[in-house]
């Protein structure tokens, strides 16, 4: 059965907030019943039909023929199925999503992977600030699952993370895995100012050694550790990264000491 | 009894009797091989029978970097005990005592299912507070800050039910030496077989035992049958041209991990041949009726 399509007519001229678009909650609608759906924030709302092209029957596999940087909560809350963008999308990518997989083939706005707590997001472009953050108010970042950027992040990556994994492949902003209370985030590429601002615990793995670090975190010298070992090969059967990122003999910061300080910033040396 | 013949090697006509067991298994990996495999052997002495040790446990099989979870050397170890509740005793004492102690070292699940048994998850209160945990590939691993780094540990490993302990091979002889030679190569090819263990030294027993003694309190005792300086005066197993007998015991995961091994070892025995062996192959059992596993010999032959 082929996967439900939807072609996107033309730019939208609102936001749209794509949260009822996910496999869970399409499962055993009609085409009709998915063409009346509400999905625009405006005064006068657009409904899917007006947007899109419907095409396909299977919801546990939904492809978004066309993206936007209006496309927003794409995947928010899903816990199974596949989700495909072949484009942008904009903010609250896959927000508080459980399970299943995403994957954007372009760029995204702020807050992707918001809050989630398992399945696997994928985002082949750049990302927006607050990658897996909680929004405004909210204590918890993201608490589980893999959240991958293939480009750049912007700045508070992973900010108040629990669990999980967060992959940044082509550096990122400022203030990377800020009040962070667990987990990991993962970044091949330059690194902003003060990565692991105020973090209590957590894992900061970087390619290199961090440039502008905050006075609170404390050289640790040089691990060996089996680790950093198992976490490369990890990420390279996981088909995140093809070559290691933190060698067999990392260096570490530990810190945020500003706060509890058993997070650490592990980083390739060379040599 | 003696019934069958192979390169002139006499194989009795009768069983080994296994017994089921419950087993686990972990990597231990280290800086190199020699120091994964110290761990191990630490972590699997005085652990021969479960008679006296409370488990059997003895090293699998080595593994090359390219097949462990952290990329270095390391090898697979083995425990066997008969409840669950004394296999996770005596893994978190041994991981606790032998490998979080030793240099380098690092351990992981060697198996899945089963009642998932405490590894890191016991271990992790070493850290004092300083502990990590991650997850991450769906495994759940804790970090252990020491002395010269961390000790890594798998928060928890699997176990089965299907284990098998008790397959044994009696190799007859000529004389000491000669039943020694057999017996290494019968260890030598068993080693290879992967899902067996035979945690006797070097995988070989001399002091094969029957069911109780004259001696109240002693639940085992030497087996007078198979003894050559009590062939003339007791109802000996023997003839008398031997005048020396070793076992090899073999614990497996699954029941056929058991009768490959002991095919395995049957065939070296065999192919060594009298001269410099064994005279005669025989099997240990005790009447059939104890043990829910039953190899016959001649099932096994080459």
């Amino acid at each position: 059965m082929k996967g439900l399509t939807f072609t996107l007519r033309a730019e939208p001229e609102e936001r749209l907030d794509l949260l009822a678009l996910t496999p869970d909650r399409l499962d055993g609608m009609s085409v009709a019943e998915i063409a009346r759906l509400r999905i625009g924030t405006s005064r006068k709302p657009a409904s899917v039909g007006d947007l899109f092209k419907i095409a396909g029957k299977d919801a546990s596999r939904i492809v978004f023929d066309g993206g936007s940087a209006h496309f927003d909560g794409i995947g928010a809350g899903m816990s199974s199925g596949m989700v495909y963008v072949a484009g942008d999308a904009g903010a609250q990518a896959g927000r508080k999503m459980r399970g299943g997989a995403i994957v954007i083939e372009g760029r995204c706005g702020t807050h992707a992977g918001s809050c989630m707590a398992g399945g696997r997001l994928e985002i082949r472009g750049n990302s927006g600030d607050c990658l897996g953050g909680p929004l405004a108010g909210e204590m918890l970042g993201m608490a589980g699952g893999v959240l991958v950027v293939r480009g750049r992040a912007g700045d508070y990556a992973g900010d108040r993370m629990r669990r999980g994994v967060i992959a940044i492949l082509k550096g990122c902003g400022d203030y990377a895995g800020s009040r962070m209370i667990a987990g990991s985030v993962a970044v091949r590429g330059k690194v902003g100012a003060m990565p692991g601002y105020l973090m209590k615990r957590g894992s900061l793995l970087f390619d290199r050694r961090p440039e502008a670090l905050s006075p609170t975190f404390i050289d640790c010298g040089r691990t060996d550790i089996a680790f950093s070992g198992l976490f490369d090969r990890y990420l390279i059967e996981d088909g995140i990264l093809d070559k290691p990122l933190l060698g067999r003999r990392p260096g570490k910061y530990g810190g945020d000491t500003a706060v509890l300080g058993k997070g650490e910033i592990l980083f390739r040396m060379g040599g | 009894m003696q019934e069958l013949i192979r390169n002139g090697i006499g194989i009795d006509d009768t069983f080994a009797e296994a017994f089921g067991m419950r087993a686990t298994a972990i990597i231990i990996t280290g800086p190199t091989l020699k120091w994964a495999r110290q761990a191990a052997i630490t972590m699997t002495g005085y652990a021969t029978s479960v008679i006296g040790c409370g488990c059997e446990a003895a090293i699998d099989v080595d593994l090359p970097p390219s097949q462990t979870p952290d990329g270095r050397p390391g090898c697979r170890v083995m425990l066997f005990a008969v409840s669950t509740d004394e296999l996770q005793r005596q893994l978190k004492n041994r991981v606790g005592q032998c490998v979080l102690t030793s240099p380098g070292s690092a351990c992981f699940a060697a198996m899945e299912g089963g009642t998932p048994l405490n590894l890191g998850a016991a271990l992790r209160y070493f850290g004092d507070g300083w502990q990590i945990s991650k997850k991450f590939g769906g495994r759940h691993y804790w970090r252990i800050p020491v002395m010269d780094g961390e000790f890594l540990c798998e928060a928890t490993t699997g176990m089965t039910k299907e284990a098998v302990g008790g397959g044994n091979l009696l190799l007859l002889a000529a004389n000491a030496e000669k039943a020694l030679l057999a017996a290494e190569r019968a260890v030598a090819a068993i080693g290879k077989i992967p899902g067996t263990i035979m945690p006797f030294p070097g995988g070989v027993v001399r002091s094969g035992s029957k069911i109780g003694a004259k001696y109240k309190g002693m639940t085992a005792s030497t087996n007078e049958a198979f003894a050559p300086t009590l062939s003339g005066v007791v109802k000996s197993a023997l003839g008398p041209d031997i005048n020396a007998v070793l076992e090899i015991v073999i614990d497996g995961e699954t029941s056929e991990a058991v009768s490959a091994a002991m095919r395995a070892g049957l065939k070296a025995v065999i192919d060594l041949g009298p001269k410099r062996g064994a005279l005669r192959i025989s099997a240990g059992n005790y009447g059939g009726k104890l043990g829910k596993f039953h190899y016959h010999l001649k099932d096994l032959l080459p």
